[in-house]
Order: C-alpha cells, then sequence, then structure tokens
C-alpha cells in the first residue's frame, strides 16, 4: 500500500514541496493574525 | 486543453495520495479570501475623495453587496455545477474556479477603474462568485475517494483552508494597496490585478497537481477501511434531495451556521460594548483574529475526530455544548470575565467550522460517494441562507434591545439565548437522521430498480 510502501527520494521531495508550497503562506498568514491577537491579553 | 480532462488526472500505480490534500488546499486557501474582503471597504469608499469621503463615492452599505452576491452566488453555483463536477473531474472544475476566480478581480478592477459598481458586482460578486461555489466543491469527493479511511479528516483537511484563507487574503491585500496607493489613488485597480493574478496561479497549482485514484485501485490499506464506518451505497444526486435525511442535515448545517456567522460578523463591537472601557479596539481586533484561528483548527480537529466518534455524535455535541456556552455567555460578560468570555466563544467557533468541515463525511455515510460532491453543492444553500438570516437576527435583535432602554453591555443577551435555542432545534433534527431508505439507493439497471420497487 502506498503508506506502507518505501518512497522514492523524487517521490520524498515532490510530497515535501508541495505541503511546502501551501504551508508557507499558511503559516505567514497565521503569524499576522497571532501578532494582532496578542493585542487581546495585553 | 485535453489535460484537464477527468481521464488525464488519473493517478499512476504507486502515487502517494498525501500528495492531494495540498492541491485541494491550493484552492481553498485561494478562495477564502472571500472572507477578507471587508479590508477592501474602506478604500473603495474613499476611491474618488482618496483620504475622506467624496461625493460620488460609494457608501459602505453599497460596498457591502459585493461580498452578500459573492456568497449567494457560491451558493448557487455548487447548487447548479455539482453534477457537472462529478463528470468533469476536479481539475476541469478547479481550472473553471481558478478562472472565474481571477477574472472577477479584473472585471471587479475595470469597475472601480471605471466607477462602476454594477462591474464590481458582476465581478468579485457574479463571476468571483461561482469560482467561490465551484472551487469549495471541487475536491470533496476526490478527498473522500482518496481517504476512505479517514474521510472526515480529508475534507476538514480542505475546508480549513477556507478558514484560514482570509489570513492570507487580508494581510496580503493591505500589504499591496499600501505599496500601489499614492496621492492620487487608493491603491485598489493595481491591488485587485495582482490579486487575480497571484491566485490565479497559486489556485494552478491545485490544477496541476490534483489527482484521482484509478477506478478499482486501493488507495487505503484495507484494515484501515474496514475499522471506520463504510459509506452508504450510493443514492443519486437528483434522488437524495428528496430524502427526508437530506433536509434534516439541510436544517443541522443551516442553524448550526446561522448560531455562529452572526456573531462573527458582529464580534468585534459585541466584546467592546459588553466589556466598555476595557477593550480597545486592536484588542477586538485581536478577538476577531483568534475567533479566526478557532474556526480554522476547528474545521480539522472536529472533522478528524468524527471520523473516531462518528458524525452523529460529533454534531450532537456541536449543539448541546454550543447551546450551553451561549446560554452561559450573558453571565461570563455580567461576571465581568474577559478570559471566560473569549473562551467560551473560541469553543462555539470551534464547532462553527467544525459544522461545515464534517458535513461532506456525514453526506458519504448516508449517500455514498458517487455523487457526494453534487449533494454537498446542494446542502451549500443553507450556508446561502444562514449567511442572511445569521447577521440580520443579531443586528435586529440588537437594535431592538436597544431601543426599549436595555444598555449596550446587556443587547446581546436575548441574542445569545435565541442562538442557544436555534441549536436545540439543530439537536433535534441531528437526532432524527437515520439510514437513508434502500429504495433510495441507485440502481444502474433500470429492470433491477424496478424490481426491487415491485418487491
Amino acid at each position: 500500500m502506498r503508506e506502507t510502501s518505501r518512497r522514492s527520494g523524487a517521490d520524498t521531495f515532490k510530497l515535501v514541496a508541495s505541503w511546502l508550497v501551501v504551508l508557507i503562506p499558511a503559516a505567514w498568514g497565521v503569524s499576522q493574525v497571532v501578532a494582532k491577537a496578542a493585542a487581546l491579553f495585553k | 486543453m485535453g489535460f484537464l480532462d477527468r481521464e488525464r488526472c488519473i493517478a499512476p500505480p504507486g502515487y502517494d495520495r498525501w500528495r492531494v490534500p495540498p492541491a485541494a488546499l491550493a484552492i481553498h486557501l485561494s478562495i477564502g479570501q472571500a472572507y477578507a474582503f471587508s479590508v477592501f471597504n474602506l478604500p473603495l469608499s474613499h476611491a474618488i475623495g482618496i483620504t475622506t469621503e467624496a461625493p460620488g463615492d460609494w457608501k459602505l452599505s453599497t460596498i457591502g453587496w459585493v461580498f452578500s452576491t459573492a456568497i449567494v452566488f457560491l451558493g448557487l453555483s455548487a447548487f447548479t455545477f455539482g453534477r457537472w463536477l462529478e463528470d468533469a473531474g476536479p481539475r476541469k472544475a478547479m481550472f473553471a474556479s481558478a478562472t472565474c476566480f481571477a477574472t472577477g478581480f479584473f472585471v471587479a478592477a475595470l469597475g472601480v477603474q471605471l466607477h462602476s459598481i454594477w462591474l464590481v458586482y458582476l465581478g468579485y460578486g457574479v463571476i468571483g462568485g461561482i469560482g467561490l461555489g465551484l472551487g469549495y466543491i471541487s475536491p470533496v469527493s476526490t478527498l473522500i475517494k482518496w481517504f476512505p479511511d479517514r474521510p472526515g479528516m480529508a475534507t476538514g483537511l480542505a475546508i480549513m483552508g477556507f478558514g484560514g484563507g482570509a489570513m492570507i487574503g487580508s494581510p496580503l491585500a493591505v500589504a499591496l494597496m499600501d505599496h500601489f496607493k499614492s496621492a492620487t489613488s487608493v491603491g485598489v485597480v493595481p491591488t485587485f490585478v495582482a490579486m487575480g493574478a497571484i491566485y490565479f496561479v497559486f489556485m494552478m497549482f491545485g490544477v496541476f497537481t490534483v489527482r484521482l485514484p484509478a477506478p478499482g485501485s486501493a488507495p487505503a490499506p484495507a484494515a484501515a477501511v474496514r475499522s471506520v464506518r463504510p459509506p452508504a451505497p450510493d443514492v443519486h444526486v437528483n434522488r437524495a434531495i428528496s430524502t427526508k435525511q437530506f433536509w434534516l442535515l439541510w436544517v443541522v448545517l443551516c442553524f448550526n451556521v446561522t448560531a455562529g456567522i452572526g456573531v462573527l460578523g458582529q464580534a468585534s463591537p459585541m466584546i467592546q460594548e459588553m466589556f466598555t472601557g476595557r477593550i480597545t479596539p486592536a484588542a477586538a481586533a485581536g478577538f476577531v483574529g483568534l475567533l479566526s484561528l478557532a474556526n480554522m483548527a476547528g474545521r480539522f480537529l472536529w472533522s478528524s475526530t468524527s471520523d473516531v466518534i462518528g458524525r452523529r455524535l460529533t454534531y450532537a455535541i456541536f449543539f448541546a455544548l454550543g447551546a450551553l456556552l451561549y446560554s452561559l455567555v450573558p453571565a461570563t460578560g455580567r461576571a465581568g470575565s474577559v478570559v471566560l468570555f473569549v473562551a467560551a466563544y473560541a469553543v462555539i467557533m470551534t464547532m462553527y467550522g467544525g459544522g461545515f468541515a464534517t458535513i461532506p463525511a456525514y453526506l458519504r455515510d448516508l449517500f455514498g460517494v458517487m455523487h457526494v460532491g453534487a449533494i454537498h453543492g446542494r446542502l451549500l444553500t443553507a450556508w446561502s441562507v444562514a449567511g442572511v438570516a445569521g447577521p440580520a437576527l443579531v443586528n435586529y435583535i440588537r437594535e431592538f434591545e436597544i431601543a426599549r432602554g436595555v444598555p449596550k453591555a446587556g443587547a446581546y443577551s436575548v441574542t445569545m439565548y435565541i442562538m442557544a435555542g436555534l441549536l436545540v432545534i439543530g439537536f433535534i433534527a441531528n437526532w432524527l437522521v437515520t439510514p437513508v431508505d434502500a429504495r433510495f439507493r441507485f440502481e444502474p439497471d433500470p429492470a433491477g430498480a424496478a424490481a426491487r420497487m415491485a418487491a
């Protein structure tokens, strides 16, 4: 099965790259909100 | 354009299914920008006067219809194109979504340049709204097919992106407007053009990387699939909407959204009025941000939990705990406890988001996988109704209470109790959901169906 079979280096790279494409902008957005939310407890 | 065909996005043997959720997230993180449209409200209302409102400038109430139109067309396009999407496949639907969403920005930019509000309505509201609807439902059935062992988690992951889209869209729009504004422009036109282009490219990542599992392949370990509730036998979308289960879920979604969306829209003035003098506008903005985070996190956490405890119990928790917390919120305000107030709302918002994210898996449990995207599209009309009813309910009751002399700090109490009441009705509707009768099952062979009916 896919999850149990060994991934090749190229497959691992594609998997990590795919997630980074969406997680980097998402993390930037979350950091903006967290910075704003900190004002609530100051 | 043959690369958009359904057959061309079938995954090769050994394809890693964990590469599919980022494709769905690329679409949802983009279209989720719609929730951040309000950052354009003030600049658009000064499009002529630049620093202040000038004669001929649009009023905020006029601009407010841009977002409302987009949400209405989200529901309408999800309803209309859901069935087409099942045949066309996710890649074509995502491409159509990206094209509409980007074109919506470009037409809206032209509308601002020519100072024609109708062009802005047509662009962002109608064309962009169609892109929202197509994009919202396009990855749902694909993810359910890839993750038969974790359908709640998979669709929750994508729909979490829609909740998070505003977190990217809002600061991005602010940064672009700051960059483009000048003494003679508020910078909205180039910002719309830039955002249309940026989102189109980002959504193309989803278009090119989305894959469907090969027919007959087993995307998940068989043991894992056996351990979860199996999907129901397939029901055709046209038959699904004639079942009581569809309409019970429509009520479930509508009331869960109504209870959350009204408060979400009024969160900033509400916390400032309930804790007068203690909460600054900046702190209130932080409260709104915190609710957005809770909304986003709840989409993933609750939908994943539903894979373990079941959808019916998950929604029962939403409605029971939600009603309890709404009933307690006025008391936290009277006690002057900001922490308890914020905590109660954060939990409520996780369940608001969780309600959106868990519904596709609930539909899959009841109506099977075959037309789950199309059925989901039709169910989203509940969102359109709630999107109008929720804010109207909160605003109207608040104004009514203030008009009859209730202090602003206490003007929200009745609203909270009504929201709790709505959730009790949702609880009952959810509890009445039972498996779909066998007579509604899809029968590829009409003769077989007739025989079954006769029997």
